[in-house]
């Protein structure tokens, strides 16, 4: 380790040498940047794939018009076939509202007890508990609505068929509220203490506290949750095409059967031919979906992010 | 030296597998979910009669099968429809030439709860209750009253649209420019069909005969005001009497040749008619079975 051309005589060690370790740190760099990009890359990979099955049809075939407003769906008809998804779209809109009806007081109560009111190990034990119930698998929930659900609401309201919406929107209320829940208290915890201690000083209440400093402050980061359950309710599919009854159909009342956009997706994507119409049609629907849950999680996003900031 | 006679003796036994492997026709069959267990009883007995050749079934609907024809994909596809128009036009384009066997018929029945007073019911009501034109919305409506049934709301269940049932009931009750009325219950499977009407006075439901319980109610169908009506039966899907009995098919490329041609021979002759009778269907001759 002698060699006359090493500028620093005093150091006996190479450094520039690319030993093994240096190639495994090197390796490691490339595995950590590839993980955090992949989420891009799939999403990236994915909004492509749906595109191409469905970008075809949706240019060259499809009437918009009767797309967005014609409540009759028979894409399998072989003379004249219909693909209106307006009544399904309604059908997704009507159990996802009666979800959120349902989740928002629950989730935002349960968020508010765990955040200001329980302490120690009720409070522990009831974290631990929220989580649990995010955890129930979608078709766990799609069979209690089945089951369960089905007989119960035909015995209280004296209907006909208990697969309603007001089923499914109980069991969507009831999936969404957990993870509506978590994001809520953790946007009331974000709230600093001195604002509490502020309106105590003052002379406020307990609710005064909460009602018009906490949750005031907190307005961004519920609506955040609030906007993530609407996402959730969009999107869930297994639970909702047991609990609707599958029924193309404009709800007039709770106690009709609907039919969802994804649901429709999954029952009948399996049989079409691939690339026919009928198949293409289903991509198509993807596509809207997709669009609309990724504006709603967007939305969502930026305004949890706002309060993060200010 | 023990070890080499064993490696010895396994190559010998592999390559005496696939040589007989080799020996034995394979084919391949899918589709309709309809005939998928009769397929399968077909496909087992064949063994014996012919071991020479091996047939491979599954199920996942006419579409799918169709689909693998055009494709090319099988060797024989099973259909509870006929290949539309559009489905032939592909196929003929990627070089195949589907040609129809018809290898049985299904009575499709339509299902009552018990509580339904209802012995018969024409054709012409039926499209009143599925018709998007028809105007039955209630039981009372074609004169009927039943008991348990809040509101006398008739509660119309259906089969998703891309089965091969859905697609014959249509044509055959609604007629061919027909559509289902909105809001019918669209069930993921012919069981599931019957499963429903089982625990809901309200309902009606049509599903294959095959798939009829002891809870449930069949009715009779009659063809126009002032006829007969016919149950559905075994005996009068066979014989064309029963209005709403639907052939089942299989596709073959062409028309079949060798092992195909055997294979689709033997399920037309009485030993191969005498399972699809056995499964619930009716066979496409009389035939004498033990």
């Amino acid at each position: 380790m002698s060699a006359p051309l090493n500028p620093n005589p005093g150091c006996t060690q190479d450094f520039d040498r690319r030993n093994l370790d240096w190639y495994i740190d090197k390796a490691v760099q490339v595995l950590v940047f590839m993980g955090g990009i992949s989420a891009i890359i799939f999403i990236v990979g994915i909004f492509l794939f749906i595109t191409k099955e469905g970008i075809g049809f949706l240019i060259e075939t499809l009437d918009l018009h009767e797309f967005f407003g014609s409540p009759y769906w028979e894409p399998s008809d072989e003379d004249a076939p219909e693909y209106g998804i307006l009544a399904l779209m309604a059908g997704t809109a009507s159990v996802t509202g009666l979800a959120m009806l349902i989740a928002i007081p629950f989730s935002l109560g349960t968020a508010i007890y765990i955040a200001e009111f329980a302490t120690g190990k009720t409070r522990e034990w009831l974290k631990v508990l929220v989580e649990l119930l995010a955890a129930i698998p979608s078709v766990v929930w799609g069979f209690i609505g089945l089951t369960i659900m089905n007989p119960l609401i035909i015995e209280l309201f004296d209907i006909p068929v208990g697969l309603t919406v007001l089923n499914a929107g109980i069991i969507l209320g009831l999936m969404a509220a957990p993870i509506m829940t978590s994001i809520a208290e953790d946007a009331l915890k974000a709230v600093p203490d001195r604002y509490r201690e502020a309106a105590e000083a003052m002379g406020a209440t307990r609710w005064q506290v909460i009602f018009k400093a906490v949750l005031p402050a907190a307005k961004n980061g519920l609506l955040g949750a609030i906007l993530l359950g609407v996402g959730r309710g969009f999107g869930e599919t297994m639970a909702v095409l047991m609990a609707t009854g599958h029924a193309v159909n404009i709800p007039g009342s709770v106690f009709d059967s609907v039919r969802a956009l994804t649901a429709t997706i999954a029952a009948e994507l399996g049989e079409t031919a691939v690339g026919s119409d009928h198949y293409q049609v289903l991509f198509t629907i993807g596509i809207f979906l997709f669009l609309i849950t990724f504006l709603i999680n967007l939305t969502a996003d930026l305004i949890v992010r706002g309060i993060k900031k200010s | 030296m023990k070890s080499k006679i064993l490696i010895a003796v396994v190559i010998t036994a592999s390559v005496l597998t696939v040589l007989n492997a080799e020996a034995r026709t394979l084919i391949q069959n899918k589709g309709s979910d309809t005939l998928v267990n009769v397929a399968q009883a077909w496909a087992e007995k064949y063994r014996d009669v012919n071991p020479e050749v091996a047939v491979a079934v599954s199920g996942g609907g006419s579409g799918t099968g169709i689909a693998a024809m055009i494709n090319g994909t099988v060797d024989i596809a099973n259909a509870s429809r006929k290949m539309k128009k559009r489905e032939l036009q592909s196929a003929k384009k990627r070089g195949q030439n589907p040609v129809e066997h018809v290898v049985g018929y299904d009575a499709l029945a339509v299902y009552l709860h018990p509580n339904n007073p209802a012995t018969s019911l024409t054709l012409a009501q039926l499209a009143d209750i599925y018709g998007r034109k028809g105007h039955a919305k209630k039981w009372t409506d074609i004169g009927l009253e039943v008991p348990g049934c809040k509101g006398q709301k008739i509660v119309v269940v259906s089969r998703q649209n891309s089965s091969g049932t859905y697609a014959y009931f249509k044509k055959a009750v609604l007629g061919k420019k027909g559509k289902y009325r909105m809001g019918t219950l669209d069930m993921h499977g012919s069981k599931d069909v019957v499963d429903l009407v089982e625990k809901t006075p309200c309902a009606i439901g049509y599903s294959g005969l095959a798939y009829a319980t002891e809870h449930v109610k069949l009715t009779c169908i009659t063809s126009k005001a002032g006829d007969t009506c016919v149950n559905p039966s075994v005996a009068t899907a066979s014989d064309n009497s029963y209005p709403i009995a639907r052939p089942l098919f299989m596709y073959t490329n062409g028309q079949p040749k060798g092992a195909i041609k055997g294979y689709l021979d033997w399920i037309n002759s009485d030993a191969g008619q005498c399972i699809i009778l056995q499964k619930g269907y009716a066979p496409i001759k009389k035939v004498n079975c033990k």
